[in-house]
């Protein structure tokens, strides 16, 4: 069984952009470790000399034509979902404190 | 209720029931939103001949992960609970396009991440069958209200079993089509290699029907395979393989004396039904759940809370993301991200990501064997009917399991069916999956066609 620490759920959450709360980090910590648990059977199994799948229909390189396609949205529509905008921009906070 | 019965009246009727029904029904929380405005202006247009086609008038509903107008698109997300999205998705266009007129948006697990509809940001969706259980998921409001009979069809997702998993639990048809069928253009997308599009349906040939619109290449999914789509007839017996490993004691005994049935009914048809054995079946589920969260880890990484969606109060940039996030997804959503960041971290990408991604081959291998002897594959879709609300809610790994039966088919990018085999002796219904090779849905459908008859 593989020991998931509170540090561990920590790293993962900042890797993940995941501002925890400590409860939540608790509760958290005992359901990775029951999850990775079980994906680690995968160990088992002999893979030398096996390939990776990462694409199942065996399509490759598939292009368009280079045209510019607006898919028929606007820049408009699309800045009007912002939570915040100003002059068409999309509005965020300080990048740097 | 079929397509049939739907176009037997006229369209402003067909949409004026299905909205009462929906509403008549409002205690099992299949439905998040209606959309009346829309369903009833277009209604309207069909009545007056300016909008025909193969459904023109048949109302459906959509799985709230499908991009729609009137109305937000919520994923069942506290995120996008009010997202009003700027496009609809390509399944939607085309089925519009035929007449067909979406009334309203089902419930999920926020994201589709889950198998119960439980993880709803909105609430539980119950069973059609038996209140006290869950539709399963992610599909489960597409699910009870096609069940419920609420309308003909109702659109669904399927990434590892949310649409046939559900339809199994309720009692109705579920199409998850070969990788690719279907374009993704316009629905939230989960986990890219394995993210389907489908239905669900009260009977096989109206599956068919909804499929063959939504079916076909889109410029705006590169992922989409050439037109392939046909309907078709059994040009006589089948060779089919009874998976074993899927009828061992730790499946239901209500579960396997329903598939034991079907198995008797395929043979009564003249189709030969043989034993086999596919020794991967056990991994499946270990592998799905590090490629899945891998490739959820990368694409919920969108949702930052800068160019849509609920965007927390914070004093900072890197504070607006981390609020945000962890304001908008739920407990499950972020147990998903967290071992996709796990398995994908430098460390463990070799013994999780890359192990799995090598099983996956050993698994299509398998598949790929078992298909050079057999036209079709058999089992039961889930190891359970419907469980109890609450049931595994504590248990993570122990609400993946429900998802065993189903997975392999997702990895491997095969078409799968699952289609009602009766009920249980607490009368919940069972489904029967029927597997087939890449591009074979007509001949599934064909089959399922013929037993549905029987």
């Amino acid at each position: 069984m593989t020991h998931i620490s509170t540090d561990d759920v920590h790293y993962l959450a900042q890797l993940s952009n995941l501002q925890l709360g400590d409860e939540e980090a608790v509760a958290l910590q005992a359901d990775l470790e029951a999850i990775v648990t079980y994906i680690e059977q995968l160990s088992e199994l002999d893979t030398s000399s096996v390939e990776p799948t990462y694409q199942v229909t065996g399509l490759q390189n598939v292009y368009r034509s280079d045209v510019v396609d607006d898919y028929g949205v606007s820049h408009e529509a699309l800045v009007a979902l912002a939570p915040d905008t100003q002059s068409g921009q999309v509005k965020v906070p300080k990048v740097l404190s | 209720m079929t397509i049939a019965d739907a176009k037997a009246l006229s369209a402003v009727d067909a949409v004026t029931q299905a909205i009462a029904r929906a509403r008549q029904h409002e205690s099992f929380n299949a439905i998040l939103h209606i959309q009346e405005d829309r369903a009833l202006e277009r209604a309207r247009a069909v009545d007056a001949g300016e909008i025909t086609g193969v459904l023109a008038g048949v109302p459906f509903i959509a799985k709230d992960n499908f991009l729609t107008f009137d109305g937000p698109t919520t994923a069942a997300s506290t995120f996008l609970k009010d997202f009003h999205a700027p496009l609809q998705a390509t399944a939607i266009e085309k089925l519009e396009a035929e007449g067909a007129i979406c009334i309203g948006k089902a419930n999920l697990d926020a994201f589709a991440h889950g198998g119960s509809t439980e993880n709803s940001a909105f609430g539980v969706t119950k069973n059609a069958v038996d209140q006290t259980k869950v539709a399963g998921g992610s599909s489960g409001g597409s699910a009870a209200a096609v069940a419920l009979e609420i309308v003909p069809f109702a659109l669904g997702t399927d990434t590892g079993g949310s649409i046939r998993q559900p339809a199994s639990f309720n009692g109705v048809v579920g199409v998850k089509p070969t990788y690719g069928t279907v374009s993704r253009y316009g629905v939230v997308a989960m986990a890219s290699s394995t993210d389907t599009i489908g239905v669900l349906t009260s009977n096989v040939a109206d599956a068919n029907t909804v499929m063959e619109i939504m079916a076909g290449k889109d410029s705006k999914d590169m992922t989409t395979l050439p037109d392939f789509w046909s309907t078709r007839s059994l040009d006589g017996p089948l060779k089919i393989g009874l998976v074993t490993e899927s009828m061992t004691d730790d499946v239901d005994e209500g579960v396997r004396i329903a598939v034991s049935s079907y198995v008797e009914s395929l043979r009564s048809k003249g189709h030969t039904v043989e034993d086999v054995s596919m020794s991967l079946l056990k991994y499946a589920l270990a592998i799905y759940y590090v490629v899945v969260p891998a490739e959820i880890s990368s694409n919920l990484s969108r949702y930052d809370g800068i160019r849509y969606g609920r965007r927390a109060t914070a004093e900072s940039l890197a504070e607006v993301y981390g609020k945000s996030r962890d304001e908008g997804f739920m407990a499950e959503n972020k147990r998903r991200i967290m071992i996709g960041s796990y398995v994908l971290s430098s460390g463990f990408f070799d013994a999780y990501y890359l192990q799995a991604q090598k099983a996956r081959t050993l698994l299509i291998n398998e598949f790929n064997e078992l298909f050079s002897q057999y036209d079709v594959l058999v089992m039961p879709t889930a190891p359970t009917p419907g469980f109890a609300i609450g049931e595994n809610a504590h248990d993570p790994v122990k609400m993946y399991l429900a998802d065993i039966m189903t997975v392999p088919a997702s990895l491997a990018g095969l078409p799968a069916l699952s289609v009602p085999a009766g009920v249980d002796e607490h009368g919940l219904p069972v489904g029967v999956q029927l597997i087939g090779k890449q591009c074979d849905d007509g001949l599934l459908m064909a089959l399922a066609q013929q037993m549905e008859a029987a």
